[in-house]
């Protein structure tokens, strides 16, 4: 069972679009949005929901008001600035909270309770281009990279009891915690690139976060024709650190024409663009043979 | 008077506005503008505002060590520690100071005494100025997880500002403006939080509008007024216009895709250096959003 995770470090990319037409063309496989706080890919595979569970993770102070002396001891000790008087009464701010628990600890006349919190759900789904399994953080809760974690769990566990050799992950961006739970263990990296100075910059760190966990790693250059010169200069960049880059895609309004119609680029149209996908999944399905 | 940039989606073009307001406002000599880039995981507004950067500063978390000569291995550290940073085995303690929170409860309940917390580098900050903007941005260290600590530190900077705000001081002379990483999770919070004003930028497709509802439920659950900038506003559909006129979000500025304002952000020039029209398009935005508040 091999596993590939795109990522882009810089948001907007084309990580989805590109994710989305790599599950119309891979066979024998199982999909995995990672993105948790702003999950798109369902958006164009429009699954089906087999099974829904809820995420817990952490959890939050409850001040019970009868027992609450305001005597001010969790507030000393909240390295957050989670705890505020507010007209005489103390009060938990659930915004800046961390959930660590000290405030509980320390309350003098235990007034202070924990809960577990309920911060998301996922999803077992069933999609016309095979399983996928997908997640949806709550609002404004912490993103610790555990749900991100469980959706790769689960669509492992998907892809051993189907016989599925193949494992393709839409990540989120960025290079913490969500980005390092995504690439951990992974058999492959697909970084999706842009030809601009905020791509290029991006671009340099994420393959080094990548490097540094230890994932072959390979880039794909999205809108190269942008700007033809950075484009040379991330190929220049990609032989220098050694990573291979396996593609360039033209950057065409077919694309945002298939993501409106809510269609996988190589269903909506077998133009350049499609092509330029195809050969991609091409090269990536010999990379991981 | 705080004004963030955030979007939910990734790549609609945060920076570009974020960026180009300031560069707008600060032609106004009466105005004193501040920069903060809170992506600390991917800054990008430094290659478009080219600051001269001369302070640096480290961020350090505190993390627990153990005095292993005073421990007696009793395990009420790992037994405090909610976020399974620490194990304790018969004759040793292991610290995951990658899972450290910094909360201090292990050093605190340590009965004999034997933890200290000491600093661990997880990034730097850096300041400058770009011509007379005032310029902030952080830089999470390659593999470590945890982008909040940085971005309280950027935010720290201005807590003058804020306690100015609370004393009904908003002005229109000190305006800052905060460039938010994407997403709708901690390290968007922890950048927006406490704003007068955020700023949503979108585009007119599906993930643009699914990500903009789930940055506005973000907005109304923190209580911060908003409006939104919807970016290549000619492609796509129009369910976006048609969320905010529903749900009565202001649509404060539409920029119409232009290859040449692509190409030129490909190279970091700001979109008001090569067409000034838009300087006049963004001292508009700026002056809807002040009448808002």
């Amino acid at each position: 069972m091999k596993e590939i995770v795109i990522i882009s470090g810089k948001g907007g990319t084309g990580k989805t679009v590109i994710a989305a037409s790599i599950a119309a063309l891979a066979k024998n496989k199982v999909m995995g949005d990672c993105d948790v706080d702003a999950s798109n890919l369902y958006l164009l595979l429009h699954p089906e929901i087999k099974e829904k569970r809820d995420f817990y993770a952490g959890i939050i102070p409850s001040i019970d008001l009868e027992k609450c002396t305001n005597c001010g001891r969790c507030q000393e000790v909240c390295r957050f600035d989670a705890i505020k008087t507010i007209k005489g009464q103390t009060v938990i701010d659930f915004i800046s909270c961390e959930g660590c628990g000290l405030c509980a600890l320390v309350c003098p006349v235990e007034a202070i309770q924990m809960k577990e919190n309920h911060c998301g759900e996922w999803y077992i789904s069933e999609t016309k281009y095979g399983p996928l399994v997908y997640a949806r953080l709550g609002i404004a809760e912490e993103n610790s990279g555990k749900l991100v974690t469980l959706v790769r769990q689960n669509a492992q566990k998907i892809a051993k009891k189907n016989n599925l050799e193949l494992i393709i992950v839409d990540g989120p961006p960025g290079i913490g915690c969500p980005l390092i739970a995504t690439l951990s263990g992974a058999n492959l990296a697909v970084v999706v690139t842009e030809p601009t100075l905020s791509g290029i910059h991006d671009l340099e760190r994420v393959v080094k976060v990548a490097q540094h966990f230890g994932v072959k790693t390979v880039v794909i250059i999205n809108k190269f024709d942008i700007n033809l010169e950075n484009s040379a200069k991330i190929e220049e960049w990609c032989q220098k650190a050694n990573v291979e880059m396996i593609g360039k895609i033209h950057f065409d309004n077919v694309i945002t024409e298939a993501l409106v119609k809510g269609l996988p680029v190589v269903e909506y149209s077998a133009n350049t663009v499609a092509k330029e996908i195809k050969d991609i999944w091409q090269k990536l399905e010999d990379l991981i043979n | 008077m705080i004004i963030s940039v955030a979007s939910g989606k990734g790549g609609t073009g945060k920076t570009t506005i974020a960026v180009n307001l300031a560069l707008a406002l600060a032609k106004d000599k009466e105005k004193n503008v501040k920069f903060l880039d809170c992506d600390v995981e991917e800054p990008n507004a430094h290659l478009f505002l080219k600051p001269v950067l001369d302070k640096f500063e480290k961020v350090e978390i505190p993390v627990p060590k153990i005095d292993e000569k005073k421990c007696t291995h009793c395990g009420k550290c790992a037994e405090v520690c909610v976020f399974n940073a620490i194990a304790v085995t018969r004759n040793k303690v292991l610290v995951f100071p990658g899972l450290c929170h910094g909360c201090g409860a292990c050093t605190l309940f340590c009965p004999e005494n034997a933890i200290s917390e000491q600093g661990r580098e997880i990034g730097i900050l850096e300041e400058g100025k770009a011509e007379s903007i005032s310029f902030i941005h952080g830089y999470l260290n390659i593999g470590e997880p945890m982008a909040p600590p940085i971005i309280r530190k950027i935010k720290k900077k201005i807590k003058k500002d804020y306690s100015d705000n609370r004393d009904n001081n908003i002005t229109n002379h000190h305006i800052t403006l905060i460039d938010a990483p994407p997403g709708t999770s901690c390290p968007v919070i922890e950048s927006i939080k406490d704003s007068d004003y955020t700023i949503l930028v979108t585009e007119p497709t599906p993930f643009g509008l699914h990500d903009l509802i789930l940055a506005v439920e973000v907005l109304q659950k923190l209580k911060i007024p908003h409006g939104v900038v919807l970016n290549k506003c000619d492609i796509g559909d129009h369910k976006v216009e048609e969320y905010c006129k529903e749900n009565d979000i202001p649509l404060l500025l539409s920029i119409p895709l232009d290859r040449e304002i692509a190409v030129a952000y490909s190279q970091g020039i700001p979109i008001v250096k090569i067409n000034p029209s838009y300087e006049q398009k963004f001292i508009q935005l700026f002056q809807k959003i002040a009448q808002t508040i």
